[in-house]
């Protein structure tokens, strides 16, 4: 890139690493028999995605009367789990999209898996509006297709019609995205397999050359697919978000929903980055290219995006006063000192107060308290989105119909279940996939490496050897 | 698909600062190079190879222009013309209501699109199986080309010659299916 990079930046790939061995480092995980640690992995995730499909099985076929809403709270885990996934689906893209466009050679490292994992946790996603629907059967009802009832069309001017299409787009232009980034680093993996293996890859990398034309026409692709995805993933929780604020019910219905559903969601995503890529970069001895160097970054991001999320709480909580609109006021009162008011601290505590830690370079630099971080920060996120559904919920404009709700067990296991679908298909990736962009490293080596080579060379920063000796 | 094989006379860099240079020195000297292939972008290849600026961004603009109009005029039609409802007391032409769908169709038909554009103008698709000529040039070697097919002997040694000169690691001729 012709980008000017700073000399005094620490180097984004360490080790003094060859081309030839960045191939062999990110290459040779797919080619080797997997470990026990995976194999042990991809039990646990089998075992919860089994959960996941039992789950669902018994709610398709009990109804979702096996699920305990009630008339007051018509949206629980559901919806929560629903916008929990979303939420984190959207680190992938904005680490591809948008530090794509503002240049952030760091991402090189850290992109493929991101993506990945932004694809997988909108499959994740999806699958929640579907069964809480109850006759999964009808599902297609929610697109608009010529229909022999009129035709009645859906209803355009809907929030949760747009959540159709804003997910559904989403989803395809990510996996687009993805995919195209994998076609060259899967000629990589091709060109160095035999027999079977070599035609399976063949026919993943589309007969991929490396001619400079092809590789002209891939970069446009990708920075216009990098441009047109950075409005979408802000569109998208946006969206999602206006499936509340357009509603009438105090609580939901407040203006500052998207940009606060936005931060929070690119946090939790983070987050999710980091829980992932710190095991990853262990297991697969990832450690030159992911370096702490990317952890810190991503750390500042959630310092960052958790503080945004913070002012936007403390916000509502004003307006709401400021408002002098006594169910408003009751809502925000209700969220805080009602009935739920362990998920309110749980959201605060895990949201707000944790993330504050990384102020503090050493905290930042540290990956026994990001990894300990990064699972707070999704379990407070997952709060943020139940304090919103549930609480608010529970306590509507007539008291008569005031309620508590606790989920079955076939919630629950629908929710720990999804996890298990979400790393069913993360530790298959890592097993098929190159999980660092093969050709993205390689055109940073000298240009963000520790071997830099453009103006002020000499006052770069030492390599790890280097400064050992 | 193979009609004829074409002989293809190519030498592998070590490095892409020597492959820039002898590109370089491959257009004074004019030779006519058949194509470069790299393991990543190289930047600065495209002037000196005289590749003209892809025009797939183009496209993705008549893409998502088009994904513009059948999400605006659709919704308007459905609700003005094919199936009017009034929703919450708003006018049949709720024109700020359809903006997001129309957002979303616009980046769809624009992505779909130009993706396909892509695959379709690199003749890549799943399946599809182009002939390399080296195996390292995924890996870590940096190639330029040229076609030699049905050439004297005196023009492939200059050939050899040019890639001695800047420094190729090897030099070796392959057929390629035309």
């Amino acid at each position: 890139m012709s980008a000017v990079v700073s000399p005094i930046r620490e180097p984004l790939v360490t080790g003094g690493k060859t081309y030839h061995q960045i191939t062999e480092d990110i290459c040779s995980p797919t080619e080797r028999t997997p470990s026990a640690a995976w194999v042990l992995a991809f039990i646990v995730a089998v075992t919860g995605l089994a959960l996941f499909v039992f789950g669902v099985a018994w709610t398709v076929w009990i109804g979702i009367g096996s699920w305990n809403l009630n008339r007051t709270i018509g949206w629980s885990w559901d919806i929560t789990n629903f916008v929990w996934w979303v939420g984190i689906g959207h680190a992938g893209t904005l680490i591809s999209a948008i530090l794509l466009l503002f240049r952030q050679r760091w991402r090189t490292g850290v992109n493929r898996a991101a993506e990945a994992m932004t694809i997988f946790a909108v499959i994740c996603a999806g699958q929640f509006p579907l069964i809480h629907m109850g006759r999964i059967w009808l599902a297609f009802f929610i697109f608009p297709y010529p229909n022999t009832r009129g035709p009645l069309w859906v209803n355009f001017n809907s929030p949760l019609l747009w959540d159709v299409f804003a997910i559904s787009t989403y989803f395809t232009v990510s996996l687009l995205f993805w995919y195209t980034g994998l076609v060259p680093d899967f000629a990589t993996v091709r060109d160095r397999a035999k027999g079977i293996r070599r035609k399976l890859y063949n026919l993943l990398s589309f007969g991929w050359t490396g001619s400079a034309k092809h590789w002209q026409r891939w970069e446009s692709l990708s920075l216009v697919l990098a441009g047109l995805a950075t409005p979408l993933v802000l569109s998208v929780h946006t969206i999602v978000s206006f499936d509340f604020a357009t509603s009438v019910i105090p609580g939901w219905h407040t203006t500052i929903f998207p940009p606060y559903f936005v931060a929070g969601a690119i946090f939790s995503g983070f987050a999710m980055v980091q829980t992932l890529m710190i095991m990853t970069r262990k297991i697969l001895k990832l450690e030159d290219y992911i370096t702490l160097e990317h952890i810190e970054s991503m750390n500042k991001v959630i310092l960052v995006t958790g503080t945004i999320v913070g002012v936007a709480y403390l916000t509502e909580l004003f307006i709401a006063w400021y408002s002098g609109y006594i169910y408003e006021q009751f809502a925000f009162y209700n969220r805080v000192l009602g009935p739920y008011y362990w998920s309110y601290i749980g959201m605060m505590s895990c949201n707000v107060l944790s993330p504050q830690i990384f102020w503090w370079k050493s905290l930042r630099r540290n990956i026994f308290v990001t990894f300990v971080m990064s699972i707070f920060v999704n379990i407070g996120m997952w709060f943020e989105r139940f304090v919103i559904i549930a609480t608010t919920l529970a306590r509507d404009y007539l008291p008569s119909s005031w309620s508590y709700y606790v989920p079955t067990w076939v919630e629950v296991i629908i929710f720990i279940g999804s996890l298990g679908l979400f790393f069913t298909l993360y530790l298959i990736f890592v097993r098929v996939a190159p999980v660092v962009a093969v050709a993205e490293i390689k055109s940073i080596l000298k240009a963000g490496g520790d071997q830099y080579i453009g103006p002020n060379a000499n006052k770069r920063h030492q390599t790890s050897q280097e400064a050992a000796q | 698909m193979s009609k004829e094989n074409k002989d293809v006379l190519y030498g592998l860099y070590n490095d892409e600062e020597e492959l820039l240079a002898a590109v370089d020195q491959a257009r004074a000297d004019h030779l006519e190079i058949m194509d470069v292939y790299t393991p990543f972008p190289v930047h600065g290849l495209d002037p000196k190879l005289g590749l003209a600026e892809s025009r797939l961004h183009i496209a993705g603009f008549v893409y998502g222009a088009i994904g513009t109009l059948t999400a605006f005029l659709f919704m308007t039609w459905v609700f003005t013309r094919d199936w009017p409802i009034i929703f919450g007391g708003k006018p049949y032409f709720s024109a700020p209501a359809f903006i997001p769908i129309t957002f979303e169709l616009t980046v769809l038909f624009a992505a779909v699109g130009m993706v396909i554009s892509f695959y379709t103008v690199c003749g890549m698709a799943p399946g599809v199986n182009n002939p390399t000529l080296d195996d390292r040039i995924t890996d870590d070697k940096f190639c330029i080309a040229f076609d030699v097919t049905d050439t004297e002997e005196s023009f492939q040694d200059k050939l050899k010659g040019f890639f001695s000169q800047t420094g190729a690691a090897e030099v070796n001729t392959k057929p390629l299916p035309a």
